[in-house]
């Protein structure tokens, strides 16, 4: 009772002091809003722009670079989706990622479980082992990479599947790369699980395998929705890696950031320049509407990441 | 006597499931990132002491003569040099931008402890960037940056009767507009990363500072900076190491990748060129072993530099 009385004089001098805020600060608002606005700008006018000249004619984009066309000409994203194989990307892109990352977050919250719960020799050092491979920079590895990848195409068998110029081989790498990151966040997490659950379950006869997928992998959930988000963005937003594993000789192969950035580098002179923005739509739009839905656990998904 | 026998021997199964489910969870991810990461990484190092161009099937040891010929490599220093003004400028920029944004958006609003109309609406927009390829931001910007009549930003500079400027063909600018391109895209995510910093820090403290007059100058240099100092060193931190990695920006949008004459190249574009277009694959691998020294040295001595005392709220 007391202090809550006490506590009175306060509340209202803060009250006071908010209204005065308010009265002087009214205009600040309107500044900041302005700013804000300047950004919005720049991020959404380069978008807008590229979509309205992927609709627009040849000469419509080169006579003027701001006007809107005269009749939107969808054919320019028939010609990209047939004769620069934008589909084609994007299957590739969709095919490499959804292995890649299923693959990544299997391997990764098995060993992130093992070495978050379970304490044996060596443990430690495997740990360290993945936490290291933050640190270095993937320009070092690329070149033995590609010999790496290159000699498993030779091995008997399984070599044809995961060699230069294969799915396979992609995916491998994507998950071996995707590991370091992976098993350091969700390691932390499962050491945060309450492990009576577990006991529970283990006094009741389950194997230790039962127990990591049915109870340990539900309960790490929000950790590993987080994860997999950042893992999708990052493999599907990967150009260094399939441009040394997929030659030019494997165009078919392809993912979807090598196929747009070719259209672009290997444009000359007489370029379909109208397909090319047709193209970049193409890319774009799926990333914006994937973006628009889920953005409320992308951002978090990704700002987790970055708080390693 | 037959009682503990037979708990041992229980004991012994137990820790030999145990074991073998240890060794079965870690046995394909241990393995599969030996191969592909860490003897990649340990290769690399051995690699780049020797001549190896790729046809002998045993490269000629050389020592350390790769890195003594990359000394007098001029390309290779400007590589250097851009990285190391990527190093300086893109963290300062991205962050100054971010923490101005995140703090207008947290703290812009009628009082220094509400946030402006839409901020939910901003952040969304800020971020989106962020979503795109790297790739395809390239390709986008590399027509926004045209240097005719049909470039985003010349057209408007051609009607009005002004000198295009040649924003990727003109060796003085090139690099400014690769720094640009890079900060547009990394603002939304520093944005979001204050914002939910900036919401952690208690509104009491806004309302103490401004009773005591504070203006909003000073509450965020005051409140708001020591508060978030964390948050910004790690940022800076990851912009940093994003520096030293840039590759995509600079290959796919310039011309002759890193062009022109060598006005953008990056240490990353060296590095592939000499590898998978020279084949000069022990040179390019003693480039690799420079640019992970650099890597390191960046992240000891920004940690050891920005390490101030913690506040605690």
């Amino acid at each position: 009772m007391a202090s809550q009385a006490g506590s009175q004089p306060v509340a209202l001098a803060r009250s006071a002091a908010r209204e005065r805020r308010r009265r002087v600060l009214g205009p600040l608002a309107g500044l900041s809003h302005g700013a804000l606005l300047v950004w919005t700008a720049l991020v959404v006018v380069p978008i807008v722009w590229t979509f309205l000249a992927s609709v627009k004619t040849e000469d419509e984009i080169f006579g003027s670079a701001w006007s809107l066309p005269a009749v939107p000409r969808w054919d320019n994203w028939a010609r990209a989706w047939e004769q620069a194989h934008v589909g084609r990307y994007m299957l590739n892109s969709v095919v490499v990622v959804s292995l890649g990352t299923a693959g990544t977050m299997l391997l990764g919250s098995m060993a992130a479980y093992v070495l978050a719960r379970y304490r044996f020799r060596g443990g430690r050092a495997v740990y360290l082992l993945f936490v290291s491979g933050l640190a270095f920079p993937v320009y070092l590895a690329l070149t033995p990479l590609f010999f790496v990848v290159r000699n498993m195409g030779s091995l008997p068998l399984i070599g044809p599947l995961i060699g230069l110029d294969s799915y396979g081989g992609l995916v491998l790498v994507y998950i071996a790369y995707s590991l370091p990151f992976t098993v350091f966040f969700l390691s932390a997490f499962f050491r945060t699980l309450p492990g009576a659950v577990a006991e529970a379950a283990f006094v009741d006869g389950a194997s230790h395998a039962r127990v990591f997928f049915q109870i340990m992998l539900p309960l790490a959930r929000p950790g590993i929705v987080s994860i997999t988000i950042f893992n999708v963005l990052g493999q599907w937003n990967q150009y260094q890696i399939p441009l040394v594993l997929l030659s030019g000789q494997s165009k078919d192969k392809w993912v979807l950031t090598q196929g747009i950035a070719d259209i672009s580098t290997a444009a000359g002179y007489d370029a379909d320049w109208a397909a090319l923005f047709a193209a970049l739509s193409m890319a774009i739009l799926p990333m914006l509407v994937v973006y628009t839905i889920f953005q409320r656990q992308i951002q978090a998904g990704l700002t987790a990441g970055a708080l390693k | 006597m037959a009682d503990r026998t037979k708990r041992s021997f229980l004991g012994n199964r137990a820790a030999l499931t145990r074991a073998r489910f240890i060794a079965g969870f870690l046995a394909a991810p241990v393995l599969l990132y030996l191969v592909y990461v860490i003897s990649p990484y340990a290769q690399a190092f051995s690699i780049a002491m020797t001549d190896w161009r790729g046809v002998s099937a045993h490269p000629g040891f050389v020592g350390l003569a790769n890195f003594e010929r990359l000394l007098g490599d001029g390309v290779f220093w400007t590589a250097v040099r851009h990285n190391g003004l990527l190093l300086v400028l893109m963290p300062i920029g991205t962050l100054v931008i971010a923490l101005f944004f995140a703090f207008l958006l947290n703290a812009g609003g009628a009082t220094a402890a509400s946030g402006v109309f839409g901020a939910r609406f901003y952040r969304v927009v800020f971020f989106f960037p962020q979503g795109l390829a790297v790739a395809i931001v390239a390709v986008l910007f590399q027509q926004v940056f045209r240097p005719d009549g049909s470039g985003m930003l010349n057209a408007p500079l051609i009607a009005l009767g002004l000198e295009p400027v040649g924003f990727l063909s003109d060796p003085g600018v090139a690099l400014w507009s690769i720094l640009g391109v890079l900060v547009w895209q990394a603002v939304g995510f520093y944005v979001v990363l204050f914002s939910a910093g900036m919401a952690s820090i208690p509104r009491e403290l806004y309302e103490a500072a401004e009773i005591d007059g504070a203006g909003r100058g000073r509450l965020f240099f005051r409140v708001t900076l020591p508060l978030l100092w964390d948050t910004v060193q790690v940022g800076w931190i990851y912009l940093g190491i994003a520096a030293l990695d840039v590759f995509a920006i600079v290959w796919v949008m310039t011309a002759e990748h890193g062009g022109p004459d060598h006005a953008t190249t990056v240490m990353a574009a060296e590095i592939y060129r000499n590898a998978f277009q020279y084949f000069k694959f022990g040179y390019a691998s003693a480039m690799g072993v420079v640019l992970f020294f650099f890597t390191v040295a960046f992240a000891a001595v920004a940690l050891r530099l920005s390490r101030r005392e913690r506040v605690e709220f």
